[in-house]
């Protein structure tokens, strides 16, 4: 037969491909995965909310041996044990302080979104806690996936910036849900060997005349929480909505933030939820320019990749995190050791400055301010503007959107649910 | 001998309990094949066929958007939801037509290679063929998603070598395109170990009764070949087919296509709208139960 010699050819090309494409690449965004174990023991730690304010008084009041192990859910950068950059290490210390908690788990999670999932996933406890963000931290209080937590068990929980102490994100009727950790901005990156001038505004971001020099390279956000950034844009640039919190927006204001981000995602090259995939694009330069955190910023920097990062004229969206205690949680002691751990001053002067955010605890700043490591820079609380309640307040943080708007428009708000599904249509461009 | 089964195990005392039950249970092979099958059949009713039933139950389900709960109030609106968010419909069918996109490309890659694997090869040919054709699964999906991410990206690879050649960048990450191609080769070998098997059962004889009558390669290939391998050809589709329909990860990390996983996962995960998760998810369940009795009709199952 003729054809064999033809088919020989194809198949020896379809092999070579299909041999040349296994190996390569490292999955860098992979997450360590832990087997998910046996299911929930009655803690400590949980606590049923009671009706009036203040904290409850069946709390736990001095914290026992750690039960060994100890199982979290973090954000990036939240658990450094040296392997990435060898000075910023707080887990094997941890561990050599504390050896009743000697096995730390560590599972990353990409976004808020997940982080419920995770939480919630197994009928709750297989995570001991989390560092939740304002978005999460409310929804997990709500569900009553985290726990009451007794702050007088944490040494240096008086050291905490006053704003910080009993935030609305994580103290609901005078009941602390955990543990102030740290908080930031989502600024605006770009590519500084291409995007030029540098960009000062998110019209970069968000206004089709602007974009169009960098149509399909433009990067946003993929957790259905941005859909504030657009908010908190057209609060600037639409005043006619009267939009006075990106997170509480009515019917029309929600539809003007959607319709804004369906405008945009025409020029939008890749959505990102790994902040690996923004790093593996903002390198390749399939992104040069969009929304990011410090971390990218820094890690990118670090790799010699020309990026540069601001605060925008319309301020910015952030984040508030929180380090809670899972109510289900099989090792409640080892949590309550790792959150006294998290906010010493020498722990978050390692977080702050590698992942590029105000420490909670200002304590920090002494040895912050003298850089600590390779990622440092002087004067960080400065910098961060550690102290300035002002700026503090001028950020937008990250909270669940709920019907009821917390104000006199009342039950008139949009849901985080429907957020999620117009979101969603956003992204399938319909 | 040593069958106790077989009731005949003069150890037993006669007339021994023990020995009733296996003297009864010998007589009944029927009862004897129920019990071998109870507990495999148990575990696939229960877990398998009941989580099935949950989901369709859940689907009818209501989520109050305002505590972030799923109440049991029966309800047709997360079907009513699907049909009118055109995002929705976008999104099913986009999917829908990849998945047959990718294995009708998989079918035209595959079919001259398992035609030479298993007509032409020698022995040894076919080992080392059949070797580098598994040889992708050793490594983690994940791992060869990400090779193929950077096989594509700008600046990658293919748009060095493109440039060799004077050619512009092929711009294919992010892009529906690059998917499309990364999903055609994770499920090649699926489609291969099929169509391979059904080659081999196709007589020789045939082919050469078929020559020997006149025919040309092209009327042997129609109308000896293609008949033959037909129910091979349709199992592998449903490997392909069934594959690139569930998946999630791929259309994330390489496009920005949003496929009905992605939304099934997000609306559980971060919304916890379960029941409009349920009810989404039950699209493809219904397209691949259409689709394997076609499957069937084309006699699939017995090539398998």
């Amino acid at each position: 037969m003729k054809s064999r010699s033809i088919f020989a050819v194809a198949a020896s090309l379809g092999i070579v491909l299909g041999a040349c494409t296994s190996g390569g690449a490292s999955p860098s965004a992979v997450a360590p995965s832990q087997p998910a174990t046996s299911a929930a023991a009655p803690s400590a730690g949980s606590a049923a909310p009671s009706a009036s304010g203040g904290p409850s008084s069946n709390l736990p009041t001095s914290i026992g041996a750690g039960e060994g192990e100890l199982d979290i859910i973090v954000w990036a950068g939240y658990a450094e044990d040296g392997s990435n950059v060898k000075e910023y290490d707080w887990v094997n210390p941890f561990i050599a302080a504390n050896p009743d908690c000697a096995k730390v788990n560590v599972k990353p999670a990409d976004t808020s979104d997940a982080m419920v999932s995770l939480m919630q996933g197994g009928g709750g406890g297989l995570y001991d806690g989390v560092s939740a963000s304002g978005d999460a931290s409310n929804t997990l209080i709500n569900r009553g996936d985290v726990a009451e937590v007794n702050v007088d068990l944490i040494p240096d929980f008086k050291d905490i910036s006053p704003f910080l102490q009993s935030p609305a994100h994580n103290t609901v009727a005078g009941k602390h849900y955990g543990v102030s950790h740290g908080w930031g901005g989502n600024t605006l990156m770009w590519r500084t060997d291409i995007v030029k001038p540098a960009p000062t505004s998110w019209e970069i971001t968000f206004d089709p005349a602007k974009m169009e020099a960098y149509k399909g390279k433009v990067t946003a956000y993929d957790g259905s929480i941005y859909v504030a950034d657009a908010a908190l844009y057209l609060k600037t640039h639409k005043p006619e909505l009267n939009i006075t919190d990106p997170y509480e927006l009515t019917q029309d204001q929600f539809n003007a933030a959607i319709d804004l981000l369906k405008a945009q995602h025409p020029y939008v090259g890749k959505y990102w939820s790994a902040y690996t995939d923004e790093i593996d694009n903002f390198t390749s330069g399939a992104t040069v320019v969009g929304t990011t955190w410090p971390y990218q910023t820094n890690t990118l920097k670090a790799a010699k990749v020309a990026v540069n990062a601001v605060v925008p004229t319309e301020g910015m969206t952030g984040w508030a995190d929180t380090w809670m205690l899972a109510s289900k949680a099989k090792h409640p002691n080892c949590m309550y050791k790792w959150m006294a751990w998290m906010v010493t001053p020498h722990v978050q002067t390692e977080v702050a400055e590698y992942f590029g955010e105000a420490p909670a605890n200002p304590k920090a700043c002494a040895e912050l301010d003298k850089t600590y490591g390779s990622y440092g820079v002087k004067d960080f609380c400065t910098l961060y503007s550690v102290n300035d309640k002002s700026f503090y307040d001028s950020i937008s943080f990250w909270k669940t959107p709920q019907a009821d708007c917390g104000d006199s428009r009342g039950q008139t708000c949009v849901p985080y649910d429907q957020w999620v599904t117009a979101y969603q249509a956003v992204k399938a461009g319909g | 001998m040593t069958a106790t089964a077989t009731g005949t195990d003069s150890r037993l005392p006669p007339g021994s309990r023990r020995r009733r039950v296996l003297a009864g249970l010998y007589r009944r092979s029927r009862l004897q094949l129920l019990l071998l099958l109870a507990p495999p059949a148990g575990w696939f009713g229960i877990v398998y066929l009941g989580s099935l039933a949950l989901l369709l139950v859940t689907a009818f389900w209501t989520f109050d958007g305002t505590t972030g709960r799923v109440v049991q109030h029966w309800t047709l609106d997360n079907f009513r939801q699907l049909i009118d968010q055109p995002a929705f419909r976008t999104i099913a069918l986009r999917t829908l037509l990849f998945a047959t996109a990718v294995t009708i490309v998989d079918a035209l890659i595959a079919f001259p290679i398992a035609y030479y694997m298993a007509q032409v090869a020698g022995a040894r040919t076919r080992a080392v063929l059949f070797m580098l054709c598994l040889l992708p699964l050793w490594a983690s999906y994940l791992v060869r998603v990400y090779a193929w991410r950077v096989i594509l990206s700008p600046n990658g690879p293919l748009d060095w070598a493109l440039q060799r050649f004077g050619l512009g960048p092929a711009g294919l990450y992010p892009s529906e395109l690059g998917a499309g191609i990364v999903f055609a080769y994770l499920w090649l070998p699926y489609m291969i170990l099929p169509l391979y098997a059904g080659f081999e059962r196709v007589p020789r004889s045939l082919l050469e009764a078929s020559a020997d009558l006149g025919a040309r390669n092209a009327a042997t290939f129609r109308r000896i070949v293609l008949p033959l391998v037909l129910p091979a050809l349709a199992a592998g589709s449903i490997f392909t087919f069934s594959l690139t329909l569930g998946d999630y990860i791929t259309p994330g990390l390489v496009s920005n296509n949003q496929f009905i996983g992605n939304v099934v996962f997000e609306q559980q995960g971060v919304s916890g709208n379960l029941p409009l998760a349920a009810a989404f998810a039950l699209v493809p369940v219904g397209i691949m139960a259409i689709y394997l009795f076609v499957a069937r009709r084309l006699g699939a199952f017995e090539a398998l």
